[in-house]
């Protein structure tokens, strides 16, 4: 059956509400949480800082380091164990590689910027949304970066394209593609890509094109977020 | 170095003030918000002062305990977060996060805060279990006390989901019916630094005190849990003038949970 | 093309975003070309001078620099020195033949000068590429500090708490009874009455907070005038 409605009444192309805020964690030295429908995603910042154990220390340049992880009472249904999975394992690693290609880590030999993001509530886009809190954090540590990095999960649902899928979407019986896209909102370049299910070729291009354009939304909502940190209350 | 900061602190304490300004026995403001989490049973997240932390409340169907075949479970884990502090290390929970979780569970269990045997389906084969998680954001001192707050407001606010016909969780629907509480305890930690006591430490104060008590007061304010840390000892007239300190705090804190 | 400066001064932008269009305009730190674009490279405000377009950072760990002066902690005492944390990525080192001006016999027991958890002033008179960082105590105004308290706040907003040519942290020092050394590293130290110690963190963190906005000096003497007037030392406090 084809997917015509969906079911928040959205249309094809529209998102969830977004909220961004950033400094919503002092202790760091970055941070940031996004917000988008119901996924909510905090991430923070540590670093520049000192690298342990040595042998992980590189002499050239400094590294990423991120950490993912959701929260036992995140997700929808049962509880889920703390702990490192395969999954969060995986989307710490294409997190970094989509977070690296804006930084210059090289001043800072030796050393580390660790990225941490946890989620207290999930309602599928989550690599994406800490993908944008990581790119807020980063901004908000005062690291240097050639771009900001926006994230939006684009797929198709029942034969239809569509842009933030929600986990309905996700597990609709008939037939999802999810495929988490990252740009970087000033060139279009594409950081992140993943897919899960099946895509024909020119959908593909389209639904990028899709994402690209939901990625300015995202990083307009950024933007906002990290000038407003500097606004001044009376 | 611990020796130069206490010396220090009490320097304060002499004229009753602490590094924020604060008098000894003053909470940092505190915030409390419930139903923060959807995709848990209850929830809540408490602020005191820039410590910030979630609590989730899930429930699933297990089986029982074999020693209490008609009592549903009860569990209380507690994550420092690496996000929330440089202090905090990844990994497995470590000392300063188990002793947090089990005062919190000390705390609510042995006062029977949720009544467990209506948490029981079928004696010796499905009980509920009651699962608690506490989440850190940022840690700022006084993890304990907002623990325990955010753990009874989320206990308040959570909801049974609804049962499918062969007993297994439908996660997707709530019922309006709340968990079977008959008491609320209050946790209060009350720090001696030199001949001071103090409540809601900074952490400064975490690092420099001499001994720590944490007192569970119920909602009659008879005690229901008690953990002495740090390594000096107390006497008894100490340990009294801290638990009449804790009492009187609990007022406090009891309010916000309204 | 045609020149266009895109932002105001005192604007605030974000990594990746245009500042202005253009050859003639000239890039400072924090900014980068990109063939006729000037792109901004962090979060921070920006600052025009005719041509030249400076970014002026507000957030971010401190860089050790040659011939800054910064409070130090000491963390581990060696056979031939010190190593001392200097809130940043890199740790350094302070060897005994730039401790003191007196001589330190070899064999001597380190301790009796510096020990773990002492905080001292100390001057950055090395950087290699690698990282590694010495300093010296050699210099007037360098020694080690004894009791007061010590508190951090983000390091490129030192110049504002010093204020121009000492006039912020002169205004916090006469309204606070208070002795303040500021290290460019934005470790503070502030040694006065508790009452007058408490005043000067807040007033700094008020600084702290305010920044990137003018009016900063008023700012801060309307806040002593304030705390003169009441006893209140903290807002939002529980009883």
């Amino acid at each position: 059956m084809a997917y015509t409605k969906r079911f928040d009444s959205r249309k094809f192309d529209e998102l969830r509400p977004i909220s961004a805020k950033v400094g919503v964690i002092p202790n760091a030295d970055g941070s940031a949480m996004f917000k988008i429908g119901k996924t909510t995603a905090y991430a923070a910042v540590y670093g520049p800082r000192d690298l342990h154990p040595k042998f992980l220390q590189n002499p050239s340049t400094g590294i990423l380091r991120i950490s993912y992880n959701m929260m036992p009472f995140s997700g929808h249904g049962e509880r889920v164990r703390p702990g490192a999975s395969r999954r969060s394992r995986e989307i710490a690693m294409v997190t970094q590689n989509a977070l690296l290609p804006v930084l210059d880590l090289t001043p800072y030999p030796n050393s580390v910027v660790d990225i941490f993001i946890e989620l207290p509530q999930t309602d599928a886009g989550t690599r994406c949304a800490g993908i944008s809190a990581a790119a807020m954090a980063l901004a908000d540590a005062g690291l240097e970066m050639k771009d900001l990095v926006s994230a939006v999960a684009v797929g198709r649902v029942g034969g239809t394209l569509l842009a933030d899928l929600n986990y309905e979407e996700e597990a609709y019986k008939e037939g999802s593609t999810d495929i988490p896209v990252a740009i970087l909102p000033n060139s279009g370049k594409v950081t992140l890509l993943q897919m899960d299910g099946f895509i024909k070729q020119e959908e593909l291009k389209k639904v990028l094109e899709l994402a690209k354009k939901k990625c300015e939304e995202i990083y307009e909502v950024q933007k906002k977020a990290l000038k407003e940190k500097f606004k001044v209350q009376k | 170095m611990k020796d130069s900061l206490k010396q220090k602190l009490i320097e304060y304490y002499k004229k009753g003030l602490r590094f924020d300004g604060r008098k000894l026995d003053e909470y940092r403001k505190i915030e409390l918000k419930t139903g923060v989490t959807a995709s848990a049973e209850g929830s809540a997240r408490v602020k005191i002062g820039k410590t910030d932390l979630i609590v989730g409340v899930k429930m699933a169907i297990e089986q029982p305990y074999p020693d209490t075949p008609d009592k549903g479970n009860l569990m209380v884990n507690a994550e420092l977060m690496p996000l929330s502090s440089e202090q905090f290390e990844p990994g497995p929970p470590g000392e300063e996060a188990i002793e947090l979780a089990r005062v919190v569970d000390r705390g609510i269990r042995e006062s029977e805060t949720i009544d467990t045997t209506k948490l029981c389906i079928i004696p010796g084969e499905k009980v509920w279990s009651i699962m608690i998680d506490i989440c850190t954001i940022n840690a700022d001192g006084n993890l304990l006390d907002a623990a325990a707050l955010g753990t009874i407001a989320a206990l308040k606010d959570a909801k049974f989901p609804k049962l499918n016909k062969d007993n297994t969780v439908n996660y997707e629907e709530k019922t309006n019916k709340g968990l079977p509480l008959t008491n609320e305890p209050i946790e209060v930690t009350v720090l001696k630094i030199g001949d001071f006591l103090i409540v809601d430490p900074l952490p400064q104060e975490e690092k420099a005190f001499d001994a720590r008590l944490t007192v569970a007061v119920a909602k009659d304010g008879q005690l229901c849990a008690l953990q002495k840390g740090g390594t000096k000892p107390l006497t008894i007239e100490e340990l009294d003038e801290m638990v009449t300190l804790a009492k009187q705090k609990s007022t406090m804190l009891r309010k916000k949970l309204q | 093309m045609k020149e266009t400066i895109l932002v105001k001064d005192k604007d605030i932008v974000v990594p990746g975003e245009t500042v202005a269009q253009g050859m003639s305009f000239l890039p400072g730190r924090g900014l980068y070309r990109k063939d006729e674009k000037i792109i901004a490279q962090k979060l921070g405000m920006i600052n025009v001078e005719g041509k030249v377009i400076k970014l002026i950072p507000l957030s971010g760990k401190y860089i050790p620099r040659v011939n800054d002066n910064v409070v130090a902690q000491v963390i581990d005492v060696l056979m031939t020195g010190w190593r001392v944390d200097i809130n940043s990525a890199y740790s350094a080192m302070l060897t005994m033949k730039d401790a003191t001006s007196e001589f330190i016999p070899r064999g001597a027991d380190l301790t009796q000068y510096f020990s773990v958890g002492d905080f001292i002033v100390c001057k950055i008179v090395n950087v290699t590429s690698q990282k590694l960082v010495d300093v010296s105590m050699k210099g007037p105004g360098l020694r080690k500090l004894t009791g007061g308290r010590i508190i951090k706040v983000n390091s490129h907003k030192v110049p504002r708490v010093i204020g121009k040519e000492g006039s912020m942290v002169t205004l916090i020092k006469q309204n606070t009874g208070c002795n303040i050394t500021i290290g460019q590293n934005g470790l503070v130290w502030i040694k006065g009455e508790p009452e007058g110690e408490i005043k000067a963190v807040q007033a700094i963190r008020l600084v702290e907070e305010l920044a990137h906005t003018s009016g900063l000096t008023d700012r801060i003497s309307e806040f002593f005038n304030k705390q003169g007037k009441t006893k209140k030392a903290v807002k939002g406090g529980e009883k």
